[in-house]
Formats: structure tokens, C-alpha cells, sequence
């Protein structure tokens, strides 16, 4: 038998308020995705991965946020938070609705990793908001937002307005939870249908000598070889 | 091992009396930091390249040049010299005709610059700033190693039969290091050449400073000018120093909450912490540049930032003394102990300053 990895499922959270219905729509994708993952691979009768599940708030790291962009480098607990969101398997990627769009907070986190960092990653989006007429965010700010950075943004987004905790949907529209459940399930199936696993982020410093390109390769790129 | 400063030329207000220095003040300033320096025994002195305020030093070589003329040991310096936009050429002439009045005692720093907008100013589009800085070397490279100089790429006229003058003193070109803080395309251009490598170490923390380093070293050594120990690494680095710590900290703060680049961001001790940045006692700074050496192997050449920020110029050459009595004999003592035979104990001066030294010893 081989030791096999986890599969590790992270979820960013924008909330600023505390207890926050950001964090408890990251909470809830989380659970969601993580009990579907565990059901997918009992049924096709593999050998179980664990699931790993990690909520990042960036309330906690907002000033390490605002100094990375004046100073240009992380803190290591910035870092920290990063390197799980860029070596994460399934990503869950939650904003309250600010001014029509996401927050700064969420935008200034996401600002802070490569470009190539998340190509290929399967997320979910979510959003929070205090009325269902902002829900449209989540197709015209989000999902923008992860196609420039290439990520595979599964169908399913969830917007969860306040009148979304107390009710139950309607002959038109499925109830938050059965949202939450066809998101999470969505995930776990791009998770589990992944080839590469980890990080797919481009070679970079970290990688030593396999990140350089060979000086006459690159005297060749210009033909001064 | 080298000791010496590297200037940035901002003009900034103090922000302890609001008085911003005038360009000339700067310009003036800027000389007599230099003069000082080789007054307290320090060994380079180096200044940046802008072209765009509030940054004075536009002309290096005109500056260069003047404090040639007004020191006798001093190694002049850049830090860095624009690759990217300068013409190649003209560097290869502004240079070498810095090196024969410096006698020698000159060396340059490669580097494609942190302004965005001085890439269009000069004609150059930024996306191609990684190919300019290959293309152009190779140009310079060769124009000070071969008389007649027939010449093809992507970024200037073409030049035939060209003879670039003066020739290099004794033609020996400049020694050249290149400067990134982190393009590993930079550290591999240095190691395939077996010029020198200098890592800015200032901004960021020195877990990343070391992988540059390090991936320099092997490079180096894998294009066989000698092993990863032998190559040629310099450092920057950043001190306040007065004779208690908490002197020193209480008068820098100041200066670093409104400093260009990290000011009204991290706190000073979350920067001390972080990056290189050593605010404290001489002491404080010898232990701090000694655990330079732990994580990137010994050195050939430290420069320190001591002029930035709005410091007025009284503040920086009472550094400067600190610097050159109390902290870089130490320095210098402790790391000729600790490095080992065969590796290089300074960056290769021209041979005309190796003969004057010489001749100085002996005299």
C-alpha cells in the first residue's frame, strides 16, 4: 500500500464581521464539498484520500495584506496562507458583496498571487450579501476575476442573501443548501477528476536550477548564439 | 572583503523639520558622503541611475568622474547602471573613460531598473526588459574585449568595423556584477559570464535573498569558472546605528515611517524582524552583517544604504564615521577569519589598483 496524499480543499473568507455569513458560507461549501469527496471515492471503490479542510480568514491577515502591497513581500504567516491557496486541490473562494462588486479585502488577497499560480485549479465562487439583487456579482466580478487567473470555476456559484438563511426556496428556485450541495458536489468532481493534483503554478525560485532557462538558450531566443 | 555605500540620490523632505533639499543640496551632499567615505576607510562607493524625480543622479560617470578627481582608494561604483535603456555602446565609452581617470578604480552594476515609465522615455517597451538586458551585455561584453566590433540584434543599429574609445585601461575592462532582486535569468547571466552577483537586500527577507544567491553560486560553478564558493556575491543592506539602541531607533523612526518604498507600511520592528534593515548599536549591526555570511556563504563585497530618506547630511556622514571606526574593522577582522583558503577574498580590482596597493604597503 502507498502512503497517499490528502486531498486538500481550502476556503478563503472575506467576512469582516464576526460571527460573519461569509465564513458560515465557507463553512457550509466546505462541509459540503468535503462529505462529497469522501461519498465519490467510497463509491468508485478506491482507497480513500483523506480530506483536508482549511478556512482562511483574511480579516486576521488584512494589515499583513496592506503591507505586502506597500513592501512588496509577505509576512510569513501571509506567506503561509499563499502557499495553501496556490498548493490547494479545490479552492472556495467567498466575498461579501461591497459596492457592487467583491471587497477590497478579497481583491487585494487574491491580487498578491502569480497569475499562473491558480491555472487549472478547480474553485467554487460564493458571495454574501443583504439582499438577492446583488447575486448577478458572482457572474460579472468573480467569475471574471478566476478566468483571468485560469482556474476552472465550476457552474454552480452560491450567492446567500440574509433572507436566504431563513427560507427554504420555491417552486423556481432550489433552497441554499440543495445551492450548497450542488456547488460542493461540483467541486469534489473537478477535485477527483484532476490528473495533475497540487500546484500547477509556473517554475519559479524555489525550484533552484530548474526554474532557469540555460544562458545559451536564451543568447539563442535572441540568435546571438 | 569590500565595504562601501550604495546611494539611491532620492530628494526627500525630512520629516522631522519638513525641509526638502534642493537638487544642487543633493547633488553637492551626494560628494561629500562619497569624499567621507573614503575618508573613514570604507572601500566603494556606488550611486544609482534615475531618470525621473525625485531622484538626482541622471549622470553617473559625470559624478563618478568628479569624485575621482577628490579621492585616491575610493572604488567607484554604480548601483545600478541602466542595461536596459542605456545604449551599450555608450556605456562601454562613459566607462572606460571613467576608468582611465579613476586609474582603475572603477566597476559597474547591471540592472534594468524599477520605473516603468523610463522604458518608453528612452524608445524601449518594458515587456522586453529581460532580452535588453542579455542583448545589450553581450554588446558590451564584447566591445570592451574586441578592438573592431562588427555587431547584429534586436535592439540597436547594427554596427560595423566599430572601435568603441577609449579601449579599457591596460585592456583590462571594468569588473561587472549584475544586480536583481529576483530574475533567476539575472543570476544566470551573471554566473555564465563569472561576473559578480549582488542582491540588493533590502527590501525583502533574507530567506529570498539566499536562494538567489545560491542559485547563482551554481550556476557559477556549473559554467566552470570555479566552484559555488569562489564566485563573486555582493550584498546590500540597511543600518541606523547610534551608541544605545534605543537612541538609535527613537531617531530613525521617524525617517523610516515616511521613507520612499516602505514607508506607511510595516512597522519598523516588523521590518527589522523581516528584512535586513538593522536599526540599533555597532554592535547590533556587526552581529546582524555577520549572519549575512550564514545564509549566503562568504562574501566578496558589502554595501550599505546610509543616505535615503530625508537623513539630512550631518546625520549621514556622523554614520559614516560609525561605520568606518567602530563597525567595518570588526567586520572586516571577523570575516577574513571565517572564510576559508581559496576563496576569493574581494571582487578582482583592476591590476594598475593592485599595483598601487601594493606599492602603498610597501612605501
Amino acid at each position: 500500500m502507498f502512503a497517499t496524499t490528502p486531498l486538500r480543499v481550502v476556503a478563503v473568507s472575506a467576512g469582516l464581521s464576526q460571527p460573519s455569513s461569509t465564513r458560515l458560507l465557507a463553512d457550509r461549501l466546505a462541509a459540503a464539498t468535503r462529505e462529497r469527496l469522501t461519498a465519490e471515492q467510497d463509491r468508485a471503490g478506491r482507497d480513500d484520500r483523506d480530506v483536508e479542510v482549511r478556512v482562511i480568514e483574511l480579516r486576521d491577515l488584512a494589515v499583513d495584506i496592506a503591507n505586502h502591497l506597500v513592501s512588496g513581500f509577505p509576512s510569513a504567516g501571509l506567506r503561509e496562507a499563499i502557499d495553501a491557496v496556490t498548493e490547494a486541490d479545490g479552492l472556495i473562494a467567498v466575498t461579501p458583496v461591497f459596492t457592487a462588486s467583491y471587497s477590497g479585502l478579497f481583491k487585494s488577497f487574491f491580487d498578491l498571487i502569480d497569475h499562473t499560480a491558480l491555472t487549472g485549479k478547480p474553485v467554487v465562487i460564493a458571495a454574501t450579501g443583504g439582499t438577492a439583487r446583488h447575486s448577478l456579482v458572482l457572474e460579472h466580478a468573480l467569475r471574471p476575476l478566476f478566468a483571468y487567473l485560469r482556474a476552472v470555476t465550476v457552474p454552480t456559484s452560491v450567492y446567500a442573501a440574509s433572507e436566504d438563511w431563513g427560507s427554504s426556496g420555491d417552486e423556481y428556485t432550489e433552497g441554499l443548501p440543495s445551492r450548497i450541495r450542488r456547488a460542493g458536489g461540483e467541486l469534489a468532481s473537478a477535485v477527483l477528476g484532476r490528473t495533475v493534483s497540487g500546484a500547477s503554478r509556473a517554475p519559479g525560485l524555489d525550484d533552484g536550477e530548474d526554474a532557469v532557462v540555460p544562458f545559451e538558450q536564451q543568447l539563442a531566443d535572441l540568435r546571438l548564439d | 572583503m569590500q565595504f562601501g555605500i550604495f546611494t539611491v540620490g532620492d530628494v526627500t523632505t525630512d520629516p522631522t523639520t519638513g525641509r526638502t533639499p534642493t537638487e544642487n543640496e543633493r547633488i553637492k551632499a551626494t560628494l561629500a558622503i562619497a569624499q567621507k567615505a573614503e575618508e573613514v576607510g570604507l572601500d566603494v562607493f556606488a550611486t544609482g541611475e534615475h531618470h525621473n524625480p525625485p531622484f538626482v543622479p541622471s549622470s553617473p560617470t559625470t559624478t563618478l568622474g568628479y569624485i575621482a578627481a577628490r579621492t585616491e582608494n575610493l572604488i567607484l561604483s554604480t548601483s545600478t547602471t541602466l542595461i536596459t535603456t542605456n545604449d551599450p555602446v555608450k556605456i562601454a565609452e562613459d566607462y572606460a573613460t571613467l576608468q582611465h581617470l579613476a586609474d582603475g578604480r572603477v566597476d559597474l552594476m547591471m540592472g534594468r531598473g524599477n520605473t516603468g515609465p523610463v522604458y518608453p522615455w528612452f524608445g524601449k517597451d518594458i515587456r522586453q526588459g529581460i532580452p535588453m538586458a542579455i542583448e545589450n551585455y553581450a554588446l558590451l561584453h564584447k566591445l570592451w574585449r574586441e578592438d573592431v566590433v562588427d555587431w547584429e540584434g534586436k535592439f540597436r543599429t547594427p554596427l560595423q568595423s566599430f572601435t568603441a574609445t577609449p579601449r579599457p585601461l591596460d585592456g583590462v575592462p571594468p569588473f561587472v556584477w549584475h544586480g536583481s532582486i529576483r530574475s533567476p535569468e539575472i543570476a544566470e547571466q551573471a554566473a555564465y559570464y563569472g561576473d559578480g552577483f549582488f542582491h540588493n537586500n533590502i527590501f525583502w527577507p533574507m530567506e529570498h535573498t539566499r536562494k538567489m544567491v545560491d542559485l547563482y553560486r551554481r550556476r557559477y560553478a556549473h559554467y566552470g569558472h570555479g566552484t559555488a564558493e569562489q564566485a563573486i556575491v555582493g550584498l546590500g543592506g540597511q543600518v541606523f546605528m547610534r551608541k544605545n539602541s534605543q537612541d538609535a531607533v527613537r531617531e530613525f523612526r521617524p525617517y523610516f515611517d515616511n521613507a520612499p518604498v516602505y514607508g506607511h507600511g510595516p512597522s519598523l520592528e516588523d521590518f527589522t524582524r523581516e528584512t535586513p534593515l538593522t536599526v540599533g548599536s555597532p554592535q547590533e549591526v556587526i552581529e546582524r552583517t555577520l549572519t549575512f555570511r550564514d545564509a549566503v556563504g562568504d562574501y566578496q563585497r558589502q554595501l550599505f544604504l546610509m543616505d535615503h530618506a530625508g537623513l539630512p547630511l550631518k546625520t549621514v556622514l556622523e554614520q559614516l564615521d560609525i561605520l568606518g571606526e567602530e563597525v567595518v574593522p570588526v567586520l572586516r577582522k571577523e570575516f577574513a577569519n571565517l572564510r576559508p583558503a581559496g576563496v576569493p577574498e574581494s571582487a578582482p580590482v583592476h591590476p594598475a589598483v593592485a599595483a598601487a596597493r601594493v606599492s602603498g604597503k610597501e612605501s
